[in-house]
């Protein structure tokens, strides 16, 4: 067995759609990942907590509420204060350029996939950053 | 040992989760560093209780999980929850979703939560189950449920060592069981029919109390599954289970067959990573060996039959490991 990329994906706070997330979640599955699906509605806290038990490679979190900016960089504080930095953090959702250029510049976010991204880009993204092209 | 490694298992020793995650990381990966760390904490393993959960996927065996470990967490206990499901054999991915069922215990630094995808290939995923099995019980876990889907052989395998296995099924499962009846029937040592709410509750109910009961073998003092009826999702019927798990629990204790049945689980720990290492010498053997290129080739000519070829091999590979001891 060799080793595989793990992926946490995660729906933080009230935005009850996760139609989005299972399509990028079996576009990952399908590229050979373990894809480790969150459910609605979790804490930033559990949602780390979740990612650690799981030692995933990446985390990616997919956010429609608009509230990206309250939650994203909360999460990347907790993961950076309990020694998981190293996990890749991908976000996903509506959210505008400049939000998004914040989360990457100033938030610790790695990149961010707009709406109608092609799920080819993300895995090709992953295999990058994970080298395991 | 490697600085990672002695590190890592430090950490487990002292509560560390990230160090806990790593190491079952290492034991999924077959990374050979891991197997120093296991040595070690062999002794400091066998207090916990392992559960196993098998059945039919979308019977709710996670959310049984779930109602359970929030009962055990009630009561103080520290709990592991395991849940393998099956890898896609022609991608190599899986997709994960217990969790979602089990949201109301995440966040609870007491409950550790691992998902794992089978990842088929060359059998192991007994043995890697083992492994992590091992490594939450050495985490201080008092309880260690194991779920996984009750269709493959390999499936059942992990489930036949758990100290208490349990079978879940639903109303309308007709085919389930017939499948209880082929095979389950003889690991399950409690039954449980979940989605109670269902029409069809009682008669599920009453065909698996029949079937245990014209069940042939056992003696007066032997173990008779309970059959036992739950709506996971509002938490009826937990309690009972969780009774019965206990109940299970005093009887394989006051019995002796505790004793037995962890015997029994280290030989065919044993014996899965023996096949696994026999094989992988053997199919070297048969790749990069000279003579055992040779061996194929004269059984394609039809000089030599499979099961003497299959003598040589052994005889070669006992030979080799006592000129080469160590390796
Ligand atoms: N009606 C009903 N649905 C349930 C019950 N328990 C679980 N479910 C639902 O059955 C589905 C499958 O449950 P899950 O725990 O994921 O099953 P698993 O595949 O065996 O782990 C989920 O939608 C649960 O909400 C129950 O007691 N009654
Ligand atoms: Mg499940």
């Amino acid at each position: 067995m060799e080793k595989k990329i793990r992926v946490f994906l995660c729906k933080p706070g009230l935005d009850g759609h996760d139609r989005g997330v299972l399509i990028v979640g079996q576009a990952l599955r399908e590229a050979g990942m373990e894809v480790i699906y969150s459910g609605l509605k979790q804490t930033n806290d559990m949602l780390v907590e979740a990612a650690i038990q799981e030692d995933v490679d990446v985390l990616g979190i997919s956010i429609l509420s608009g509230a990206h900016m309250a939650l994203i960089p909360r999460i990347t504080e907790l993961l950076t204060e309990r020694g998981a930095d190293d996990i890749l953090v991908i976000a996903g959702g509506v959210m505008p350029p400049d939000d998004a250029e914040a989360l990457v510049s100033q938030h610790g976010v790695d990149r961010v996939f707009g709406p109608g991204t092609n799920t080819r880009d993300i895995v090709a993204y992953i295999h990058e950053k994970t080298g395991n092209a | 040992m490697t600085e990672t490694a002695s590190d890592l298992y430090e950490g487990l020793l002292n509560g560390d989760r990230r160090a806990a995650a790593r190491l079952i990381s290492m034991v999924e990966n077959q990374d050979r560093s891991v197997r120093q760390v296991l040595r070690m904490l062999h002794q400091h393993a066998g207090r916990a209780h392992v559960v196993g959960l098998t059945g039919s996927p979308g019977a709710g065996k996670s959310t049984l999980a779930c109602g359970l470990t929030k009962r055990y967490r009630d009561a103080g206990l520290a709990v592991g929850i395991i849940c393998v499901d099956p890898t896609s054999p022609f991608t190599g991915g899986a997709l994960l979703g217990d969790r979602v069922r089990m949201q109301e215990l995440s966040g609870d630094p007491d409950v550790f939560i691992r998902s794992m995808g089978s990842r088929g290939a060359l059998g192991g995923l007994s043995m890697a189950t083992n492994d992590v099995i091992n490594i939450l019980d050495a985490f201080g876990k008092d309880f260690i449920i194991v779920e996984t889907v009750g269709a493959g052989q390999v499936e059942v395998e992990i489930v036949k060592y758990a100290h208490t296995c349990v079978v879940v099924t639903m109303p309308g499962a007709g085919d389930e069981i017939q499948a209880i009846k082929a095979g389950i029937l003889e690991i399950g040592d409690i039954f449980v029919v979940n989605k109670a709410d269902r029409d069809g509750a009682h008669r599920t109910l009453a065909d698996l109390e029949m079937m245990i009961e014209t069940k042939p073998g056992g003696d007066d003092s032997a173990w008779r599954p309970p059959v036992i009826a739950t709506k996971a999702l509002d938490g009826e019927g937990i309690e009972e289970l969780e009774d019965a798990i206990a109940q299970h629990a005093d009887y394989l204790r006051e019995s002796g067959l505790l004793g037995l049945k962890t015997e029994q689980r280290m030989k065919a720990e044993l014996l899965e990573i023996l096949n696994l290492k026999v094989s992988q010498a053997a199919a070297r053997v048969l790749d990069e060996d000279e003579e055992g290129r040779e061996l194929v080739r004269r059984m394609t000519a039809r000089e030599l039959d499979p099961h003497s070829a299959a003598e040589e091999v052994m005889e070669h590979l006992l030979k080799r490991e006592v000129e080469k001891p160590g390796t």
